[in-house]
């Protein structure tokens, strides 16, 4: 790719980077999400990996100018991989009091801060909380860090003096000042956003023409002001050639079922109940009608899962979609799925627990609900994504595995992953992983009489679905005799149905991929096993250590029920094993209970991802502590 | 018979009643009001003709609830309270499939009564078959949400204190397309009902008054029972008077809103001033649906059976399927579009 080229006043530094994270911070109504999506959209576009991850206050509309309703938009982007949105910040946005009061410490020592001056007057001092007379842009409390103070809004109410809008309206558009202003210094063309705006205010061409002129005034202020000691250029990072576009975790896990599902030949069916963070799926899925996909939203996750079980009985792809206290209350209606041994796919976007908990917040405390939470002996499949492209990834495979094993699956991702996007290249359909469908053949006099509950070479039951003439059966939630299907209450058959469920799961490690090391030596001192969304963290963490010269390596789990077949051999390759999550320990139970090794646990259960430093951190202790 | 050979009999198009029946035997308790129940589906399905391979019954959990094993159809036998979920999912993914939902008392209208009621609201084309004893029978023997007040039972030792749900209004209150009541002794009304209920586009609710021996024996026989039947009940016909009563002699009026029971040969009125029954009529079916308490008080009102509501509406799974084919005709699916989205761009 070309450098684009730029335009450069004598008096300020051309200096370059590998990679910038910012965080663009304000009150709610300030758009810091349209301005963050924009400076992301714009930043993919030149070329740049990168990672985003907005973080809304959890009330809809929190009291203006304080800190519950301050809103943030984190992202990292860079010419090297980008894995997380970053631990501490390069650039700090502030468009309030409030946001700088409330993100200051998150700010690398030495950071810059942009703050928008205009908003730290006397009523938004105190409504942020700073004692009567303070204001930190002005008492010298901020000098260890490069403060540049714009007053954003009267630029802007300039920029748009003659346009002949309301104040209110023009004052909307302070945020395309920043962003102008931002893409001057890390020296990134306008045009990108420009041309969405268009798009987005296709109906409104006043208001995409306004935003283009604040946007100019932001970029040309940059230029002429000469507020900034130099101007940064980020080069492109080298990345797969290929048609790219920005996803979410919500987006990419509808898309993937919408995938498996057309690539089965199969009818999409999803019976759900909203819950944050996992009603994107739902509103995804209920605007691909064009792919005969039937969203039906139900009075609550009990009839969104029984729904699905009535779906997949007759024969369509069956989804449902939820977080926490929904998969409690799928419970029941999964160990019927268990049963009936009829295919279904959970996604289960995990959020801090227990009870409505942290309901806008990521954490990945239920792996043990999605492994145990069902009564009796019923094992199902569980997979995790680790980022938020993968979602679409799991949510295929999950699709796969649940028609090849007749068995519902569960499909973890989390508030993290749901919300957060990053560059996707986007996949040829073509290339998907076979996803092969067979129903059970009508029978006609003479024939064979129909069973049920005949498995194939994976343990699978066919799936047998009405309309089929000469095999009606009926199926439910007694147990069945093997093979007729048929009520049984004999006490060895009960036994025999129960290993037969557990060894179809456990079966299916025969067909799934090896573990693989991520990164680090194949044997030594530690192992940094992870799974789910902590990966981008820990994969840095790991990256460093090994830079420093650390005997450390990474894995990551993407199949936790049942593990991948070769998982013991990995784990006794190391002295130590290091388990980071997001909950107070719970995959670190079944390794010790599996593998029956002293794996080590490191537990973050704050609402937040982890930060690769933490775990760098606890890595160094470890390898110390064993010098 | 194995259910193959069986299937041969429906290319020949000559099913009979016991076709219907799977090779389970039934496993109610004897004198159990479900068996003339089965024996009516039996013998319904076989006069509609329906396809077996082509019809689906949905249960969720109680004695009434084994209904579905002793059907030569597809069926599932849910959990408790889900029935109405598990064929709504069916019925939405497969709108060619006959749907039937075998349900009871506790099933539908406690642990249930929420799908119960969303499913009668959204209108799916099914059929809902409620068999009601006014008691928990699998479990055996605590009350429902039917039981009378001051019924005793083995968690109410001194009588239920809670006021029974009355499934009739109930469903009209949901918005049901059609609401219809029989009663186990009835093999006519009900036979006449379910096949009118099959014929309604919409979801059609039968509660069946379903006598339990074992727990709640004879909590209909006032209905039932010759000394009793004809003040008790009162048979509902489309355009006909509403007359009970020994020898026909009482009516049914309306004063105002309020029903009141006349006596035809002492009274000054005449059949012509008694109510006739209109089932495209909600505001009289809600009032029908009132005629609840025991005909022990002063007004002696009688217990009406027959259709009570029947409406045309537009069924669930129709106004999706004229979205889907709306939005197809609009976008074509394509997976490559749908994964580029609005904004992509390359790298070279
Ligand atoms: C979740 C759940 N709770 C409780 C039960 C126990 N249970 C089974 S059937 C039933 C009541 C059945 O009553 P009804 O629906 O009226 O059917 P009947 O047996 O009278 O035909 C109960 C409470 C259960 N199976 N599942
Ligand atoms: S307990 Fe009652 S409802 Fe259940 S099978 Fe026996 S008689 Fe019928």
């Amino acid at each position: 790719m070309s450098e684009k080229s730029e335009v450069s006043t004598p008096t300020v530094e051309n200096l370059s980077k590998e990679s910038v994270s910012i965080l663009f911070a304000g009150d709610s109504g300030d758009g810091m999400q349209l301005t963050g999506n924009q400076f992301a959209a714009t930043s993919a576009e030149f070329g740049h990996d990168l990672n985003t991850f907005p973080n809304f206050p959890s009330e809809i509309r929190a009291p203006v100018g304080t800190i519950a309703g301050v809103s943030g938009f984190q992202m990292q982007f860079g010419s090297t991989s980008i894995y997380t949105p970053g631990d501490l910040f390069d650039v700090l946005v502030a468009m309030n009091a409030a946001a700088l009061k409330s993100k200051l410490h998150i700010l690398k020592r030495g950071g810059m801060i942009i703050a928008n001056a205009d908003s730290f007057d006397e009523k938004n001092l105190r409504l942020a909380g700073y004692p009567e007379g303070v204001n930190p842009l002005e008492d010298g409390s901020l000098s260890n860090y490069e403060l540049i103070k714009v007053d954003v809004i009267r630029l802007t109410r300039a920029a748009l003096a003659d346009s002949g809008m309301p104040q209110k309206t023009i004052d909307r558009s302070k945020n395309m000042f920043v962003l102008g202003l931002l893409y001057w210094l890390y020296n990134l063309p306008i045009e990108t956003t420009i041309r969405e705006l268009k798009v987005k205010f296709k109906n409104k061409a006043g208001v995409a023409e306004a935003n283009e002129k604040v946007i100019k005034a932001g970029y040309y202020y940059g230029e002429t002001c000469q507020m900034f000691n130099g101007r940064y250029t980020i080069k492109p990072a080298k990345m797969k050639t290929g048609v790219y576009r920005h996803i979410t975790g919500n987006a990419a896990s509808a898309m993937g079922l919408t995938a498996a599902a057309t690539k089965a030949g199969l009818q999409l069916f999803l019976g759900s109940y909203p819950i944050t963070p996992a009603s994107e799926i739902l509103q995804e899925l209920a605007k691909q009608k064009h792919f005969g996909v039937k969203t039906f939203q139900a009075e609550d996750e009990i009839g969104a899962v029984c729904s699905c079980v009535g779906a997949a009985y007759g024969g369509a792809l069956a989804a449902t979609n939820t977080s926490g206290p929904g998969l409690s209350l799928k419970s029941e209606g999964l160990g019927l799925a268990v049963i009936l041994e009829i295919p279904m796919v959970i996604i289960n976007v995990q959020r801090g627990g227990p009870s409505t908990g942290l309901p806008t917040k990521p954490e990945q405390s239920d792996l043990f609900i999605s492994m145990f939470g069902r009564h009796g002996d019923a094992p199902v499949p569980v997979i995790a994504a680790r980022s938020a492209t993968d979602c679409f990834d799991t949510a295929y495979e999950s699709a796969r595995i649940a028609i090849e094993t007749m068995s519902p699956v569960i499909c973890l991702t989390d508030g993290y992953l749901a919300l957060s996007s990053e560059p996707w290249l986007i996949p040829n359909p073509d290339n998907l992983a076979e996803i092969k469908v067979e129903f059970a053949k009508p029978r006609k006099p003479g024939d064979e009489p129909f069973m049920p509950y005949q498995r194939d070479e994976n343990l699978a039951r066919p799936w047998s679905i009405p309309g089929t003439a000469g095999i009606q059966h009926r199926i439910g939630g007694l147990e069945k005799d093997n093979l007729t299907g048929n009520v049984s209450h004999d006490p060895a058959n009960h036994e025999l149905m129960t290993k037969l469920r557990a060894e179809k799961v456990e079966k299916l490690a025969e067909r799934l991929p090896l573990q693989t090391i991520d990164n680090g030596p194949e044997k030594g001192k530690l192992l940094v096993l992870g799974w789910g969304s902590t990966y981008g963290a820990i994969k840095l963490a790991v990256a460093e250590a090994l830079a420093e010269g650390y005997d450390v390596a990474h894995a990551h789990l993407r199949y936790l029920n049942p593990f991948p077949r070769n998982l013991g051999e990995i784990l006794h390759n190391y002295e130590q094993v290091l388990i980071p999550e997001n909950n107070y320990g719970q995959l670190v139970h079944l390794i010790r209970d599996k593998y029956l090794l002293p794996a080590k646990q490191l537990n973050k259960v704050q609402g937040l991802p982890f930060k690769a430093a933490e775990i760098k951190e606890k890595i160094v202790e470890l390898l110390k502590a064993e010098a | 018979m194995t259910e193959a050979l069986k299937s041969n009999e429906i290319e020949q198009g000559k099913l009979k009643a016991s076709d219907y029946a799977s090779d389970q035997e039934p496993r109610w308790c004897p004198g159990c009001g479900d068996y003339s129940v089965l024996k009516q589906i039996h013998t319904v399905l076989a006069e509609l003709g329906h396809k077996r391979e082509d019809t689906a019954f949905i249960s969720g959990i109680g004695c009434s609830s084994r209904l579905p094993y002793y059907m030569d159809t597809y069926g599932i036998h849910g959990i408790h309270g889900r029935a109405t979920a598990i064929a709504e999912g069916l019925k939405i993914a497969r709108p060619d499939i006959n749907v039937w939902i075998a349900t009871g008392d506790g099933d539908a209208l406690a642990i249930g009564l929420n799908h119960f009621l969303q499913l009668l609201r959204r209108n799916l084309n099914v059929n809902v078959i409620l068999l009601n004893n006014e008691i928990y029978g699998l479990t055996k023997g605590q009350f429902s949400p039917t039981s009378r007040v001051g019924q005793k039972t083995v968690t109410t030792p001194m009588g239920t204190i809670e006021y029974p749900v009355n499934a009739m209004a109930i469903s009209l209150g949901a918005g049901a397309t059609f609401v219809a009541r029989t009663i186990d002794r009835s093999p006519a009304q009900i036979r006449d009902i379910m096949l009118r209920a099959d014929r309604h586009r919409g979801a059609s609710l039968i509660e069946v008054y379903q006598n339990c021996p074992i727990f709640n024996d004879g909590a209909f026989s006032i209905f039932t029972e010759k000394s009793t039947k004809t003040d008790s009940t009162v048979i509902l016909e489309q355009d006909k008077p509403l007359i009970f009563g020994e020898n026909n002699n009482k009516g049914v009026k309306l004063d105002g809103t309020k029903p009141i029971v006349v006596d035809l040969e002492n009274d000054n009125v005449s059949a012509n001033d008694l109510w006739i029954h209109d089932e495209t009529d909600y505001v009289k079916a809600s009032i029908l649906a009132r005629l609840f308490e025991m005909p022990s008080g002063e007004m002696n009102l009688p217990r009406p059976f027959g259709i009570f509501y029947a409406e045309d509406r537009f069924t669930y799974e129709d106004a999706l399927d004229a979205q889907i084919k709306e939005a197809q005709a609009k976008q074509k699916a394509d997976l490559y579009e749908l994964f580029k989205g609005a904004t992509t761009w390359e790298i070279k």
